[in-house]
Protein backbone atom coordinates (compact mmCIF):
# COMPACT_ATOMS: atom_id res chain seq x y z
CA UNK A 1 0.00 0.00 0.00
CA UNK A 2 2.91 2.25 0.40
CA UNK A 3 3.89 1.93 -2.83
CA UNK A 4 1.18 4.73 -4.71
CA UNK A 5 2.45 8.01 -2.34
CA UNK A 6 5.97 7.21 -3.76
CA UNK A 7 4.84 6.54 -7.58
CA UNK A 8 2.86 9.57 -7.12
CA UNK A 9 5.44 11.61 -6.31
CA UNK A 10 7.61 10.53 -8.61
CA UNK A 11 5.45 11.28 -11.32
CA UNK A 12 4.84 14.48 -9.58
CA UNK A 13 8.77 15.29 -9.66
CA UNK A 14 8.94 14.24 -13.38
CA UNK A 15 5.98 16.29 -14.33
CA UNK A 16 7.99 19.18 -12.46
CA UNK A 17 11.71 18.47 -13.80
CA UNK A 18 9.84 18.18 -17.43
CA UNK A 19 8.21 21.59 -17.63
CA UNK A 20 9.82 24.36 -18.45
CA UNK A 21 10.21 27.20 -16.19
CA UNK A 22 6.89 29.44 -16.46
CA UNK A 23 5.76 28.04 -19.09
CA UNK A 24 2.66 28.26 -17.49
CA UNK A 25 0.46 31.06 -17.37
CA UNK A 26 2.11 33.81 -14.63
CA UNK A 27 0.20 34.46 -11.80
CA UNK A 28 0.60 36.68 -8.84
CA UNK A 29 3.34 38.70 -8.05
CA UNK A 30 4.65 37.07 -11.13
CA UNK A 31 2.44 38.10 -13.74
CA UNK A 32 2.87 41.90 -12.19
CA UNK A 33 6.61 41.88 -12.06
CA UNK A 34 6.71 40.59 -15.85
CA UNK A 35 3.87 42.76 -16.48
CA UNK A 36 5.19 45.68 -15.30
CA UNK A 37 8.71 44.97 -15.99
CA UNK A 38 9.68 46.57 -12.62
CA UNK A 39 10.14 44.77 -9.17
CA UNK A 40 10.16 47.02 -5.85
CA UNK A 41 12.56 45.55 -3.42
CA UNK A 42 11.94 46.41 0.29
CA UNK A 43 14.93 47.40 2.57
CA UNK A 44 15.89 48.94 5.77
CA UNK A 45 17.92 51.71 6.38
CA UNK A 46 19.59 50.95 9.69
CA UNK A 47 20.11 47.13 9.77
CA UNK A 48 23.58 47.08 9.48
CA UNK A 49 25.14 45.10 8.15
CA UNK A 50 21.51 43.43 6.89
CA UNK A 51 20.19 45.89 4.81
CA UNK A 52 21.06 49.99 5.36
CA UNK A 53 22.25 52.95 3.36
CA UNK A 54 25.62 53.81 3.43
CA UNK A 55 25.46 56.60 1.15
CA UNK A 56 23.88 59.67 -0.16
CA UNK A 57 23.09 57.75 -3.19
CA UNK A 58 19.81 56.33 -0.65
CA UNK A 59 20.10 52.71 -2.17
CA UNK A 60 20.84 50.13 0.20
CA UNK A 61 23.31 47.84 0.71
CA UNK A 62 24.52 44.57 2.76
CA UNK A 63 24.11 40.95 3.31
CA UNK A 64 20.24 40.41 2.63
CA UNK A 65 20.52 43.22 -0.12
CA UNK A 66 22.92 41.29 -1.71
CA UNK A 67 20.82 38.16 -1.61
CA UNK A 68 17.84 40.42 -2.55
CA UNK A 69 20.01 41.43 -6.00
CA UNK A 70 20.87 37.52 -6.60
CA UNK A 71 17.20 37.08 -6.55
CA UNK A 72 16.28 39.62 -8.84
CA UNK A 73 18.85 38.26 -11.34
CA UNK A 74 17.51 35.19 -10.89
CA UNK A 75 13.80 36.56 -11.62
CA UNK A 76 15.70 38.18 -15.04
CA UNK A 77 16.43 34.90 -16.44
CA UNK A 78 13.78 32.97 -15.33
CA UNK A 79 10.91 35.53 -16.90
CA UNK A 80 13.68 36.60 -19.64
CA UNK A 81 13.60 40.29 -19.05
CA UNK A 82 17.09 41.44 -19.07
CA UNK A 83 15.89 44.55 -18.68
CA UNK A 84 13.82 44.51 -15.71
CA UNK A 85 13.51 47.39 -14.04
CA UNK A 86 14.28 47.54 -9.97
CA UNK A 87 12.65 49.94 -7.65
CA UNK A 88 13.37 50.69 -4.15
CA UNK A 89 10.98 51.24 -1.03
CA UNK A 90 12.14 52.04 2.44
CA UNK A 91 10.34 50.30 4.94
CA UNK A 92 10.62 50.05 9.16
CA UNK A 93 9.78 47.43 11.34
CA UNK A 94 5.92 48.47 11.32
CA UNK A 95 5.63 49.57 7.99
CA UNK A 96 7.24 46.37 6.27
CA UNK A 97 4.53 43.39 6.68
CA UNK A 98 1.71 46.00 5.60
CA UNK A 99 3.91 47.20 2.58
CA UNK A 100 4.52 43.93 1.28
CA UNK A 101 0.82 42.82 1.54
CA UNK A 102 -0.89 45.67 -0.17
CA UNK A 103 1.38 45.26 -2.98
CA UNK A 104 3.41 48.36 -2.76
CA UNK A 105 6.08 46.29 -2.35
CA UNK A 106 7.28 42.79 -3.49
CA UNK A 107 10.00 41.28 -1.97
CA UNK A 108 11.52 42.45 1.31
CA UNK A 109 14.80 41.44 2.78
CA UNK A 110 16.44 42.82 5.80
CA UNK A 111 16.97 41.80 9.63
CA UNK A 112 13.09 39.95 9.61
CA UNK A 113 12.64 37.70 12.45
CA UNK A 114 11.00 34.36 10.25
CA UNK A 115 8.25 33.51 13.16
CA UNK A 116 4.64 31.83 13.41
CA UNK A 117 3.04 35.37 14.45
CA UNK A 118 4.07 36.88 10.79
CA UNK A 119 3.55 33.84 9.06
CA UNK A 120 -0.17 34.53 9.61
CA UNK A 121 0.43 37.55 7.25
CA UNK A 122 3.15 37.01 4.80
CA UNK A 123 5.22 34.30 3.40
CA UNK A 124 8.87 33.66 4.38
CA UNK A 125 11.46 32.39 1.82
CA UNK A 126 14.05 29.91 2.98
CA UNK A 127 15.96 31.23 5.76
CA UNK A 128 18.89 33.28 4.82
CA UNK A 129 20.33 33.85 8.54
CA UNK A 130 20.24 32.85 12.04
CA UNK A 131 21.00 35.18 14.85
CA UNK A 132 21.17 34.44 18.52
CA UNK A 133 19.97 37.07 21.20
CA UNK A 134 22.88 37.71 23.36
CA UNK A 135 24.09 41.05 25.22
CA UNK A 136 26.63 43.72 24.57
CA UNK A 137 28.39 45.19 27.45
CA UNK A 138 30.98 47.41 28.35
CA UNK A 139 34.64 45.57 28.89
CA UNK A 140 36.23 46.20 32.31
CA UNK A 141 39.92 46.75 32.96
CA UNK A 142 41.43 43.58 31.95
CA UNK A 143 39.25 43.37 28.55
CA UNK A 144 36.78 41.36 29.94
CA UNK A 145 32.99 41.22 29.47
CA UNK A 146 31.80 43.95 33.13
CA UNK A 147 28.54 41.50 33.10
CA UNK A 148 29.32 38.17 31.64
CA UNK A 149 25.53 36.82 31.75
CA UNK A 150 21.51 37.67 31.87
CA UNK A 151 21.56 36.23 35.90
CA UNK A 152 24.57 39.12 36.39
CA UNK A 153 22.04 42.03 35.13
CA UNK A 154 19.58 41.73 38.38
CA UNK A 155 18.28 44.60 39.63
CA UNK A 156 20.48 46.89 36.35
CA UNK A 157 19.28 49.19 33.96
CA UNK A 158 18.76 46.58 29.95
CA UNK A 159 18.21 48.15 27.22
CA UNK A 160 16.58 46.59 24.03
CA UNK A 161 14.76 47.99 21.06
CA UNK A 162 11.34 48.04 21.01
CA UNK A 163 9.45 45.78 18.73
CA UNK A 164 12.16 42.68 18.57
CA UNK A 165 11.92 39.50 19.86
CA UNK A 166 14.29 40.76 22.16
CA UNK A 167 12.34 42.95 24.32
CA UNK A 168 9.90 40.20 24.35
CA UNK A 169 11.88 37.25 25.86
CA UNK A 170 13.58 39.87 28.21
CA UNK A 171 10.70 40.87 29.81
CA UNK A 172 9.82 37.47 30.04
CA UNK A 173 12.79 36.41 31.57
CA UNK A 174 12.22 39.20 33.99
CA UNK A 175 8.86 38.00 35.25
CA UNK A 176 9.38 34.98 35.93
CA UNK A 177 12.83 34.72 37.47
CA UNK A 178 11.78 38.17 39.33
CA UNK A 179 15.32 39.65 38.52
CA UNK A 180 13.98 43.48 39.08
CA UNK A 181 15.67 44.67 35.74
CA UNK A 182 14.61 48.11 34.81
CA UNK A 183 13.96 47.43 31.14
CA UNK A 184 14.25 50.40 28.75
CA UNK A 185 12.56 49.85 24.87
CA UNK A 186 14.14 52.42 22.52
CA UNK A 187 13.28 53.41 19.20
CA UNK A 188 15.39 51.58 17.04
CA UNK A 189 18.93 49.94 17.44
CA UNK A 190 21.29 53.05 17.29
CA UNK A 191 19.25 54.47 19.83
CA UNK A 192 19.55 51.29 22.14
CA UNK A 193 23.03 51.73 21.92
CA UNK A 194 23.23 55.49 22.31
CA UNK A 195 21.52 54.30 25.82
CA UNK A 196 24.28 52.09 26.66
CA UNK A 197 27.30 54.49 25.75
CA UNK A 198 25.56 56.82 27.49
CA UNK A 199 25.70 54.90 30.88
CA UNK A 200 21.38 54.81 30.67
CA UNK A 201 22.10 51.15 30.25
CA UNK A 202 24.71 48.50 31.39
CA UNK A 203 23.74 45.80 28.68
CA UNK A 204 21.89 45.81 25.58
CA UNK A 205 20.05 42.64 24.51
CA UNK A 206 19.34 42.01 21.00
CA UNK A 207 20.43 39.51 17.88
CA UNK A 208 24.11 38.97 18.29
CA UNK A 209 24.64 40.18 14.52
CA UNK A 210 22.98 43.83 14.85
CA UNK A 211 25.37 43.90 18.12
CA UNK A 212 28.00 43.47 16.32
CA UNK A 213 26.96 46.02 13.74
CA UNK A 214 26.38 48.17 16.59
CA UNK A 215 29.99 47.82 18.22
CA UNK A 216 31.66 48.37 15.18
CA UNK A 217 29.80 51.81 14.71
CA UNK A 218 30.86 53.49 18.45
CA UNK A 219 32.87 56.07 18.95
CA UNK A 220 35.10 53.59 20.07
CA UNK A 221 34.50 49.64 19.23
CA UNK A 222 37.15 48.28 21.41
CA UNK A 223 35.46 49.13 24.44
CA UNK A 224 32.58 46.98 23.82
CA UNK A 225 32.59 42.95 23.95
CA UNK A 226 29.16 40.53 22.76
CA UNK A 227 28.51 38.39 25.39
CA UNK A 228 26.05 35.78 27.33
CA UNK A 229 24.35 33.01 27.10
CA UNK A 230 21.96 33.34 23.55
CA UNK A 231 18.46 32.75 24.89
CA UNK A 232 17.00 32.88 21.79
CA UNK A 233 17.66 31.64 18.14
CA UNK A 234 16.05 33.08 15.19
CA UNK A 235 16.32 32.91 11.62
CA UNK A 236 15.97 35.53 9.40
CA UNK A 237 14.04 35.19 5.91
CA UNK A 238 13.14 37.25 3.53
CA UNK A 239 9.07 38.04 3.36
CA UNK A 240 6.46 37.73 0.20
CA UNK A 241 3.02 38.23 -0.24
CA UNK A 242 1.05 34.88 0.99
CA UNK A 243 -0.32 32.00 -1.12
CA UNK A 244 1.72 32.79 -3.91
CA UNK A 245 3.56 29.75 -4.16
CA UNK A 246 4.98 30.57 -7.77
CA UNK A 247 6.74 33.81 -7.09
CA UNK A 248 8.10 31.94 -3.59
CA UNK A 249 9.25 28.90 -5.55
CA UNK A 250 11.34 31.19 -7.47
CA UNK A 251 12.39 32.98 -4.72
CA UNK A 252 13.71 30.17 -2.91
CA UNK A 253 15.12 28.51 -6.00
CA UNK A 254 17.53 31.72 -6.39
CA UNK A 255 18.46 31.86 -2.67
CA UNK A 256 19.35 27.86 -2.71
CA UNK A 257 21.07 28.05 -5.74
CA UNK A 258 23.18 30.85 -4.03
CA UNK A 259 23.34 27.89 -1.38
CA UNK A 260 24.72 25.10 -3.76
CA UNK A 261 27.31 27.20 -5.24
CA UNK A 262 28.38 28.74 -2.64
CA UNK A 263 28.18 31.86 -3.60
CA UNK A 264 26.74 32.60 -0.04
CA UNK A 265 30.01 32.38 1.40
CA UNK A 266 31.60 34.95 -0.55
CA UNK A 267 28.39 37.65 -0.02
CA UNK A 268 28.96 36.26 4.06
CA UNK A 269 32.49 37.52 4.26
CA UNK A 270 31.84 39.98 2.08
CA UNK A 271 29.46 41.59 5.12
CA UNK A 272 31.00 40.14 8.01
CA UNK A 273 34.77 39.61 7.74
CA UNK A 274 35.97 42.38 6.00
CA UNK A 275 35.85 46.22 6.50
CA UNK A 276 32.03 47.28 4.94
CA UNK A 277 30.66 51.12 4.25
CA UNK A 278 30.42 53.41 5.64
CA UNK A 279 33.27 53.98 7.98
CA UNK A 280 35.72 50.63 6.67
CA UNK A 281 35.13 48.77 9.65
CA UNK A 282 35.20 44.93 9.65
CA UNK A 283 32.55 43.31 11.82
CA UNK A 284 34.87 40.03 12.45
CA UNK A 285 31.84 38.04 12.90
CA UNK A 286 32.69 34.44 11.59
CA UNK A 287 30.30 31.99 10.24
CA UNK A 288 28.49 30.47 13.36
CA UNK A 289 27.37 26.63 13.13
CA UNK A 290 24.02 27.72 13.40
CA UNK A 291 23.96 29.62 9.86
CA UNK A 292 26.28 26.56 8.21
CA UNK A 293 23.27 24.24 8.78
CA UNK A 294 21.04 26.71 7.57
CA UNK A 295 23.11 26.85 4.32
CA UNK A 296 23.17 22.98 4.44
CA UNK A 297 19.66 22.14 5.01
CA UNK A 298 17.45 25.40 3.41
CA UNK A 299 14.87 25.08 5.21
CA UNK A 300 11.64 28.09 5.56
CA UNK A 301 10.36 27.34 8.87
CA UNK A 302 10.66 29.69 11.67
CA UNK A 303 14.18 28.65 13.81
CA UNK A 304 12.96 25.92 16.72
CA UNK A 305 12.48 27.32 19.95
CA UNK A 306 15.04 26.99 22.35
CA UNK A 307 14.50 27.04 25.80
CA UNK A 308 17.35 27.73 27.96
CA UNK B 1 -4.79 42.98 -0.16
CA UNK B 2 -4.66 39.63 1.72
CA UNK B 3 -5.20 40.56 5.33
CA UNK B 4 -5.53 38.20 8.48
CA UNK B 5 -7.99 39.83 10.70
CA UNK B 6 -8.37 38.73 13.60
CA UNK B 7 -10.18 41.14 16.66
CA UNK B 8 -9.82 38.13 19.03
CA UNK B 9 -6.01 39.65 19.45
CA UNK B 10 -6.39 41.45 22.52
CA UNK B 11 -6.92 38.68 24.67
CA UNK B 12 -4.72 36.36 24.00
CA UNK B 13 -1.36 35.49 25.62
CA UNK B 14 1.51 37.89 24.99
CA UNK B 15 4.17 35.42 26.44
CA UNK B 16 5.40 38.05 28.95
CA UNK B 17 4.08 36.44 32.43
CA UNK B 18 0.09 36.28 32.08
CA UNK B 19 -0.97 39.47 30.15
CA UNK B 20 -3.04 39.51 27.38
CA UNK B 21 -2.47 42.36 24.75
CA UNK B 22 -5.31 44.20 26.61
CA UNK B 23 -3.81 44.61 29.90
CA UNK B 24 -0.88 46.46 27.61
CA UNK B 25 -3.23 48.81 26.57
CA UNK B 26 -4.84 49.54 29.61
CA UNK B 27 -1.18 50.03 31.18
CA UNK B 28 -0.63 52.17 28.28
CA UNK B 29 -3.05 54.65 28.45
CA UNK B 30 -2.68 54.61 32.40
CA UNK B 31 0.54 56.27 31.27
CA UNK B 32 -0.87 58.41 28.87
CA UNK B 33 -3.73 59.80 31.82
CA UNK B 34 -0.21 60.20 34.11
CA UNK B 35 1.72 62.15 31.40
CA UNK B 36 -1.32 64.48 30.21
CA UNK B 37 -2.38 65.60 33.74
CA UNK B 38 0.84 66.69 34.90
CA UNK B 39 2.14 68.00 32.15
CA UNK B 40 -1.08 69.55 31.77
CA UNK B 41 -1.15 71.07 34.96
CA UNK B 42 2.45 72.26 34.72
CA UNK B 43 1.35 73.86 31.49
CA UNK B 44 -1.79 76.24 32.80
CA UNK B 45 0.33 77.45 35.96
CA UNK B 46 3.34 78.62 34.09
CA UNK B 47 0.76 79.62 31.07
CA UNK B 48 -0.82 81.70 32.77
CA UNK B 49 1.76 83.49 34.35
CA UNK B 50 3.00 83.83 31.31
CA UNK B 51 0.00 84.88 29.80
CA UNK B 52 -0.59 88.04 32.18
CA UNK B 53 3.29 89.02 31.53
CA UNK B 54 2.65 89.26 28.18
CA UNK B 55 0.43 91.69 28.99
CA UNK B 56 1.42 93.52 31.89
CA UNK B 57 2.83 97.20 30.95
CA UNK B 58 6.41 96.28 31.64
CA UNK B 59 8.42 95.86 28.42
CA UNK B 60 11.20 93.72 29.73
CA UNK B 61 8.66 91.38 31.82
CA UNK B 62 6.60 91.30 28.44
CA UNK B 63 9.44 90.63 26.39
CA UNK B 64 10.59 87.97 28.79
CA UNK B 65 7.84 85.87 28.35
CA UNK B 66 7.57 86.55 23.72
CA UNK B 67 10.80 85.29 24.10
CA UNK B 68 9.39 82.21 26.09
CA UNK B 69 6.30 81.70 23.43
CA UNK B 70 8.76 81.99 20.31
CA UNK B 71 11.41 79.70 21.88
CA UNK B 72 9.04 76.87 22.78
CA UNK B 73 6.56 77.21 19.53
CA UNK B 74 8.73 77.48 17.12
CA UNK B 75 11.27 73.94 18.03
CA UNK B 76 9.53 70.74 17.17
CA UNK B 77 8.08 68.88 20.03
CA UNK B 78 10.18 65.98 19.19
CA UNK B 79 13.20 67.73 18.63
CA UNK B 80 12.47 69.25 22.70
CA UNK B 81 12.18 66.02 24.24
CA UNK B 82 15.10 64.90 22.60
CA UNK B 83 17.04 68.26 24.10
CA UNK B 84 14.99 67.00 27.89
CA UNK B 85 15.59 63.69 27.27
CA UNK B 86 19.51 63.31 25.98
CA UNK B 87 21.08 66.31 26.48
CA UNK B 88 19.97 68.46 29.40
CA UNK B 89 20.91 65.55 32.03
CA UNK B 90 24.38 65.41 30.57
CA UNK B 91 24.99 69.02 31.44
CA UNK B 92 23.84 68.04 34.98
CA UNK B 93 26.93 67.85 37.64
CA UNK B 94 28.76 64.17 37.17
CA UNK B 95 27.11 62.77 40.65
CA UNK B 96 23.74 63.89 40.17
CA UNK B 97 24.09 63.32 36.19
CA UNK B 98 25.21 59.37 37.79
CA UNK B 99 21.87 59.13 39.89
CA UNK B 100 19.43 60.16 37.43
CA UNK B 101 20.81 57.88 34.70
CA UNK B 102 21.55 54.60 36.96
CA UNK B 103 19.95 54.89 40.08
CA UNK B 104 16.45 56.40 39.12
CA UNK B 105 14.33 53.84 37.09
CA UNK B 106 14.69 54.56 33.20
CA UNK B 107 10.94 54.62 33.50
CA UNK B 108 10.88 57.62 36.13
CA UNK B 109 13.61 59.62 33.81
CA UNK B 110 11.78 59.07 30.95
CA UNK B 111 8.49 60.14 32.47
CA UNK B 112 10.45 63.27 33.94
CA UNK B 113 11.99 64.34 30.66
CA UNK B 114 8.19 63.81 28.91
CA UNK B 115 6.09 65.90 31.42
CA UNK B 116 8.43 68.81 31.72
CA UNK B 117 8.69 68.86 27.75
CA UNK B 118 5.64 68.53 27.46
CA UNK B 119 4.68 70.93 30.39
CA UNK B 120 6.69 73.55 28.70
CA UNK B 121 5.96 73.12 25.18
CA UNK B 122 1.97 73.93 25.99
CA UNK B 123 2.26 76.26 28.30
CA UNK B 124 3.57 78.67 25.36
CA UNK B 125 0.84 77.35 23.65
CA UNK B 126 -2.15 78.14 26.61
CA UNK B 127 0.15 81.79 27.30
CA UNK B 128 -0.78 82.78 23.84
CA UNK B 129 -4.69 81.85 24.62
CA UNK B 130 -4.63 83.48 28.20
CA UNK B 131 -3.21 86.46 26.55
CA UNK B 132 -5.78 87.06 23.92
CA UNK B 133 -8.73 86.19 26.65
CA UNK B 134 -7.31 89.21 28.77
CA UNK B 135 -6.90 91.57 25.64
CA UNK B 136 -10.51 90.36 24.52
CA UNK B 137 -11.46 91.97 27.27
CA UNK B 138 -12.65 96.00 26.99
CA UNK B 139 -9.92 98.04 28.13
CA UNK B 140 -12.48 100.08 30.40
CA UNK B 141 -12.74 96.87 33.02
CA UNK B 142 -8.70 97.30 33.40
CA UNK B 143 -9.51 101.41 33.74
CA UNK B 144 -12.62 100.82 35.79
CA UNK B 145 -10.51 98.90 38.10
CA UNK B 146 -7.92 101.20 38.27
CA UNK B 147 -10.23 103.71 39.12
CA UNK B 148 -11.27 102.23 42.13
CA UNK B 149 -8.51 101.82 43.33
CA UNK B 150 -6.99 98.04 42.55
CA UNK B 151 -4.01 97.57 42.81
CA UNK B 152 -2.68 95.85 39.75
CA UNK B 153 -2.09 92.15 40.80
CA UNK B 154 -5.98 92.65 41.93
CA UNK B 155 -6.99 93.89 39.19
CA UNK B 156 -5.62 90.92 36.96
CA UNK B 157 -6.73 88.76 39.99
CA UNK B 158 -10.24 89.55 40.75
CA UNK B 159 -11.03 91.08 37.24
CA UNK B 160 -9.71 90.36 34.25
CA UNK B 161 -8.24 86.60 34.73
CA UNK B 162 -11.76 85.27 36.08
CA UNK B 163 -13.40 87.04 32.71
CA UNK B 164 -10.35 86.30 30.27
CA UNK B 165 -10.49 82.09 31.79
CA UNK B 166 -14.19 82.29 30.77
CA UNK B 167 -14.01 83.32 27.41
CA UNK B 168 -10.93 80.77 26.58
CA UNK B 169 -12.35 77.52 27.90
CA UNK B 170 -13.00 76.35 24.26
CA UNK B 171 -9.53 76.52 23.38
CA UNK B 172 -7.81 75.73 26.47
CA UNK B 173 -9.89 72.54 25.88
CA UNK B 174 -8.41 72.26 22.35
CA UNK B 175 -4.94 72.25 24.36
CA UNK B 176 -6.27 70.31 26.68
CA UNK B 177 -6.69 67.20 24.25
CA UNK B 178 -3.26 68.14 22.57
CA UNK B 179 -2.21 67.27 25.43
CA UNK B 180 -3.15 63.78 25.30
CA UNK B 181 -2.25 63.44 21.88
CA UNK B 182 1.28 64.76 22.05
CA UNK B 183 2.04 62.54 25.13
CA UNK B 184 2.43 60.05 22.31
CA UNK B 185 6.07 61.03 21.96
CA UNK B 186 7.37 59.74 25.24
CA UNK B 187 6.71 56.66 22.86
CA UNK B 188 10.19 57.63 21.41
CA UNK B 189 11.92 57.20 24.89
CA UNK B 190 11.13 54.11 25.90
CA UNK B 191 8.13 55.36 27.83
CA UNK B 192 5.44 52.23 27.23
CA UNK B 193 2.12 54.98 27.42
CA UNK B 194 -1.14 53.79 24.94
CA UNK B 195 1.32 54.67 21.43
CA UNK B 196 3.79 52.28 22.47
CA UNK B 197 2.20 49.48 23.74
CA UNK B 198 0.06 49.96 20.30
CA UNK B 199 3.40 49.60 18.26
CA UNK B 200 4.51 46.36 20.95
CA UNK B 201 1.29 44.94 20.38
CA UNK B 202 1.55 45.45 16.90
CA UNK B 203 5.08 43.60 16.55
CA UNK B 204 4.44 40.87 18.27
CA UNK B 205 1.34 39.70 17.10
CA UNK B 206 1.74 41.04 13.42
CA UNK B 207 -1.94 41.94 13.56
CA UNK B 208 -1.04 45.83 13.34
CA UNK B 209 -4.61 47.25 11.59
CA UNK B 210 -6.31 45.60 14.89
CA UNK B 211 -4.08 47.19 17.03
CA UNK B 212 -3.80 50.80 15.24
CA UNK B 213 -7.44 50.30 15.26
CA UNK B 214 -8.03 49.91 19.29
CA UNK B 215 -5.63 52.88 19.63
CA UNK B 216 -7.69 55.24 17.39
CA UNK B 217 -10.64 54.18 19.26
CA UNK B 218 -9.01 54.64 22.59
CA UNK B 219 -7.62 58.43 21.81
CA UNK B 220 -11.10 59.13 20.20
CA UNK B 221 -13.21 58.00 23.69
CA UNK B 222 -10.72 59.46 25.71
CA UNK B 223 -10.53 62.58 24.08
CA UNK B 224 -14.49 63.31 23.41
CA UNK B 225 -15.21 62.03 26.73
CA UNK B 226 -12.69 65.11 27.96
CA UNK B 227 -14.42 67.60 25.84
CA UNK B 228 -17.68 66.63 26.75
CA UNK B 229 -16.33 67.25 30.75
CA UNK B 230 -15.34 70.74 29.73
CA UNK B 231 -18.12 71.43 27.94
CA UNK B 232 -19.94 70.90 31.01
CA UNK B 233 -17.08 72.94 32.64
CA UNK B 234 -17.83 75.43 30.52
CA UNK B 235 -21.57 76.18 31.27
CA UNK B 236 -21.15 75.36 35.09
CA UNK B 237 -19.07 78.52 34.98
CA UNK B 238 -20.40 80.99 32.77
CA UNK B 239 -21.97 84.30 34.15
CA UNK B 240 -25.27 84.96 32.97
CA UNK B 241 -25.01 87.84 30.27
CA UNK B 242 -21.03 87.28 30.16
CA UNK B 243 -20.92 85.66 27.22
CA UNK B 244 -22.84 83.16 26.01
CA UNK B 245 -22.27 79.87 25.60
CA UNK B 246 -23.77 77.33 22.57
CA UNK B 247 -24.86 80.21 20.95
CA UNK B 248 -27.58 81.18 23.26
Amino acid sequence: MRIVPHILGAAIAAALISTPVFAAELTGTLKKINDSGTITLAHRDSSIPFSYIADASGKPVGYSHDIQVAIVEALKKDLNKPDLQVKYNLVTSQTRIPLIQNGTADIECGSTTNNTERAQQVDFTVNIFEIGTRLLVKKDKDGKPSYADFADLKGKNVVTTAGTTSERIIKAMNADKQMGMNIISAKDHGESFNMLESGRAVAFMMDDALLAGEEAKAKKPADWIITGTPQSFEAYACMVRKDDPAFKKAVDDAIVALYKSGEINKIYSKWFESPIPPKGLNLNFPMSDKVKDLIATPSDKPAPDVKI
Amino acid sequence: MNYNWDWGVFFKSTGVGSETYLDWYIAGLGWTIAIAVVAWIIALLLGSILGVMRTVPNRIVSGIATCYVELFRNVPLLVQLFIWYFLVPDLLPQNLQDWYKQDLNPTTSAYLSVVVCLGLFTAARVCEQVRTGIQALPRGQESAARAMGFKLPQIYWNVLLPQAYRIIIPPLTSEFLNVFKNSSVASLIGLMELLAQTKQTAEFSANLFEAFTLATLIYFTLNMSLMLLMRMVEKKVAVPGLISVGGK
